[in-house]
């Protein structure tokens, strides 16, 4: 005599699951087996095989199970247990034999499942019920498999701040911020009629639809009539394609108007000119935006006076820089300070900037330690820097280490490699050394005492570089 | 809802519908925190469908619909008489969060017309979606048109909030934009791609957000002369050059305000879905555009036989094919397999010999594929080089409707 196995009603997949682990201990074969869901709530039925232990089956097979335990099919339980047994006897790849009769049977099961979330997930809506000020939304939505349980974890994902409950002829969800709660089935009347923003869905619905395209054929492919009753937008469907064709009718056979309104000619011309139209404009713009990864207070400009011979483009502000506002004042600040002053350049009459306008930096205890920009970072801010340079119109601009050779070059460029005179972007001449932080790196006394040296170097011949450049401009 | 905004939201989709983008997929799964709202799929979803077909995944609204642009195509040029409506950024904010947890949408696709000018514009809508994520933590999917014409560092600024930026190319020419969208440049649309293109690379390696769903763009098809050919080819170009993630390609549709230099017609909607199969093939099915040209005439697609056939019929040598031994490549060669029937077309074979029953199982478009295919217990014999396999193939003509 065949065994019988009592599951309850719907998606019994504990049950199931310990039902087959013990058949397969038993060595009881598919066919002697019959499957229901006729269990007394509470009552385990007699003939259920005593505990075994877990069954290692192929993961394509797992796959297959919770999914279709969710489907109405009778007969779901019967042909998972068939696809175990025969995986666990001789036909271990059998789950990805796709074109096996009951492995074809089981995917269209699975894919039914997956399409009955998916839908789910779609076309559920939810109306606001009770105080708006507390905001608790319900839904009434039928499924057309045993899929409430395994859809909770989207919803939960996705209003995980709202309160909200799904009711349906097969249970219902609720949740409050923090639980989950499986309830009792209910019924439409158990949520309200209607939603304040209804009205502009549906309006919303209406005017996103294009007449010229009618095409019920694919809607109904995706969107079956059994939802629509639930849907607050498709009542307008059929009125939506009755009037199509004459809409469209009427759009193709309508003249050309001429425009009522006057043209903009002046708007039109004043929108071309939209660029910052001056170095402060520009600026002010910088300064309003926040920095692209948080955390400075504000951003350093540049300084000095449009015109400058020479423009210095340093990396982005330090810690110091930072608080003060102001570029080029700390540590790395000061050496370059005193190298210009050898170098008989003057500050005051030179253009110093960043190429990233913002402080970035890792918080350790009190200190702030600073991060070098990545190359994403300099490529965010150069289109400032251009902007910026083509308002100071220097002779000479000079990059300051890597960051600032790769705002100004468009590319990674090593710094030691290529250190002297370049050609920078649209043809400027232009001059590539170190950052002056550089020199404060170096371990040693001495190497420290060569490197500023060639600093010092650098400057002068970006000074001799300046002359010859104004020189040649006067002449 | 206020009765205005539902006036305004009205004419805002009705000015935002030529747009065929609405897809809501490619995003990183995430979801939102505790006081956050939303979350992304990876997959997308379609909420509803409209009777086109098409479906509802996004709330598509222009930010407002008053333009200084005059392009021939659109229906929001300043030249229209259209009903124009401008929205706040606190209006669409709003709208978006509370569709979205009514469970109406995946989250929203804004584009607009162009006011002021270029940069004023992408600010107020980088603003929204700005808005969006840090005051309302929201999760969903943002989707905003960069205005090519805007400043580099509003894209920049705009890639940061949302999950895909696409910029238009709407016409596949230089000519066909002079002379119907002349404020236009294609200049400016390559360089923002390339833009939004070197930028998401580098965030990606840096473990940054930047438009993570990739970018794409729209061509309108029919308002010009350009062929299919020169389409795809346009197509192939931009998927090369700057990793688009899709070119929607968009029947010119009658539009309730012509423009007197472009003469209404009803929409080419099968040229449109030929183009879409071709663009199938270009990314997932190994073709080349010469190749997909091939199956066509005169640089047109066939219009009753799909774009994958054609190419089979005008390449029989190369067939059948036997589906127990073939490659991969050659196996989605075949009309009638698909992608997904190949994969299981592999796996299965490698255990079992596979016949006309499995392949069944398989492939729900099996007679198209049989004079094509070699199978356990299938030959096509003669048929693959039959002078009639092309009439036996394709659909049955429309009979003409006679009074």
């Amino acid at each position: 005599m065949a065994r019988h196995i009592a599951l309850r009603e719907g998606a019994d997949l504990d049950s199931f699951r310990q039902a087959a682990r013990g058949l397969v201990a038993e060595g009881v074969p598919p066919e002697a087996v019959t499957w229901g869901s006729d269990a007394a709530p509470g009552l385990f039925a007699a003939e259920a095989p005593a505990d075994a232990p877990p069954l290692a089956l192929p993961r394509a097979v797992a796959e297959f199970i919770q999914p279709v335990v969710c489907h109405r099919d009778p007969e779901r339980y019967g042909l998972l247990y068939g696809l175990i047994w025969r995986s666990l006897h001789g036909e271990r790849a059998l789950a990805e034999v796709s074109s096996d009769p009951l492995v074809h049977r089981l995917e269209r099961m699975r894919k039914a499942i997956r399409r009955d979330l998916h839908k789910m997930h779609a076309f559920v809506r939810f109306r606001q019920v009770g105080d708006p000020a507390e905001e608790r939304f319900t839904a009434w939505f039928e499924p057309e498999h045993f899929i409430l349980e395994a859809t909770a974890d989207f919803f939960v994902e996705r209003f995980r701040a709202l309160r909200w409950s799904i009711v349906t002829p097969i249970g219902s969800l609720h949740w409050d911020r923090e639980a989950l709660r499986f309830g009792p089935p209910g019924t439409r009347a158990d949520v309200p009629e209607s939603d304040a923003f209804e009205e502009g869905w549906r309006g919303y619905y209406a005017s996103i639809f294009n007449p010229a395209r009618v095409n019920p054929t694919a809607m109904r492919a995706e969107m079956p009539k059994k939802y629509w009753h639930n849907m607050p937008e498709a009542a307008l469907i059929p009125d939506l394609i009755r009037e199509a064709p004459a809409r469209t009718r009427e759009m193709i056979a309508k003249q050309a108007a001429l425009p009522k309104r006057r043209d903009p000619a002046r708007a039109v011309e004043k929108m071309a000119r939209q660029a910052p139209p001056t170095l402060a404009a520009l600026n002010a713009l910088i300064a309003a935006t926040d920095p692209l990864v948080p955390g400075a207070t504000r951003a350093v400009l540049g300084e000095g006076p449009e015109g400058a011979t020479i423009a210095f483009v340093g990396e982005q502000p330090g810690d110091q820089e930072d608080l003060a506002g102001r570029c080029f004042i700390g540590p790395a600040g000061q050496v370059l300070d005193r190298a210009m002053q050898e170098a008989g350049i003057d500050r005051a009459r030179s253009y110093l900037t960043n190429a990233v306008k913002h402080f970035k930096f890792v918080q350790q205890g009190k200190r702030r330690i600073h991060q070098s920009p990545t190359t994403g970072e300099v490529k965010h801010y150069r289109w400032w820097l251009k902007q910026e340079l083509d308002f100071v119109k220097p002779k000479l601009v000079v990059a300051l280490g890597g960051s600032a050779a790769l705002a100004l070059t468009g590319e990674v460029v090593p710094v030691m490699r290529y250190r002297g005179r370049a050609r920078f972007e649209g043809g400027q001449p232009g001059y590539i050394m170190p950052h002056p932080s550089y020199l404060l790196r170096l371990p040693d006394e001495a190497a420290k005492a060569r490197a500023y040296e060639d600093f010092v170097a650098d400057l002068r011949a970006i000074r001799a570089m300046a002359e010859e450049l104004e020189a040649g401009a006067a002449a | 809802m206020d009765q205005t905004l539902v006036k305004k939201l009205r004419i805002l989709a009705d000015a935002a519908k030529y747009d065929a983008s609405c897809s809501s997929s490619n995003a990183p799964k995430r979801a939102a925190g505790v006081d956050g709202l939303g979350s992304t799929t990876g997959s997308g979803i379609c909420h509803a469908y409209t009777p086109d077909g098409r479906c509802v995944s996004l709330l598509k609204i222009l930010l407002t619909n008053y333009c200084l642009f005059d392009c021939a195509y659109c229906i929001n040029r300043r030249s229209s008489n259209v009903e124009r409506a401008r929205f706040t950024v606190e209006e669409v904010v709003a709208l978006t969060v509370n569709f979205y947890k009514r469970n109406y949408i995946e989250g929203l696709f804004l584009s607009s017309g162009v006011i002021k000018s270029p940069d004023y514009t992408m600010e107020q809508m980088m603003l929204v979606a700005k808005t969006l994520r840090q005051k309302h933590g929201f999760a969903g999917y943002i989707h905003l048109k960069a205005i090519p014409e805007a400043s580099p560092w509003l894209v920049e600024q705009a890639g940061l909030w949302a999950d895909r930026l696409s910029v238009n190319l709407e016409l596949p020419s230089q000519q066909s934009l002079q002379r119907l969208a002349p404020e236009k440049d294609v200049d400016g649309i390559q360089s923002t791609m390339g833009q939004v293109k070197e930028r998401i690379v580098e965030a990606k390696a840096e473990r940054r957000r930047f438009s993570p769903a990739g970018q794409s763009t729209q061509v309108i098809v029919g308002a010009d002369d350009t062929t299919d050919e020169g389409v795809l080819r346009a197509s192939d170009t931009m998927y090369r050059r700057y990793d688009l993630s899709r070119v929607y390609y968009s029947a010119f549709s009658p539009i309730p305000e012509p423009s007197v230099i472009l003469p209404l017609k009803p929409p080419p909607l099968q040229r449109e879905n030929r183009l879409y199969q071709a663009d199938w093939l270009l990314r997932h099915y190994g073709f080349s555009v010469d190749e997909i040209a091939e199956g066509g005439e005169g640089g047109m697609l066939d219009l009753e036989i799909d774009p994958k056939l054609a190419w089979a019929l005008k390449n029989r040598h190369r067939f059948p094919v036997d589906v127990n031994t073939a490659d991969r490549e050659m196996l989605l060669r075949v009309p009638g397999f698909g992608k997904r029937a190949v994969d299981k077309m592999v796996a299965a074979r490698r255990h079992t010999r596979l016949g006309l029953e499995d392949l069944a199982r398989l492939t729900p478009t099996l007679k198209r594929a049989r004079p094509f295919i070699i199978a356990e217990d299938h030959s096509p014999h003669g048929l693959t080089d039959r002078a009639d396999l092309r009439a036996r193939l394709a659909p049955p003509a429309k009979q003409l409707s006679l009074f």
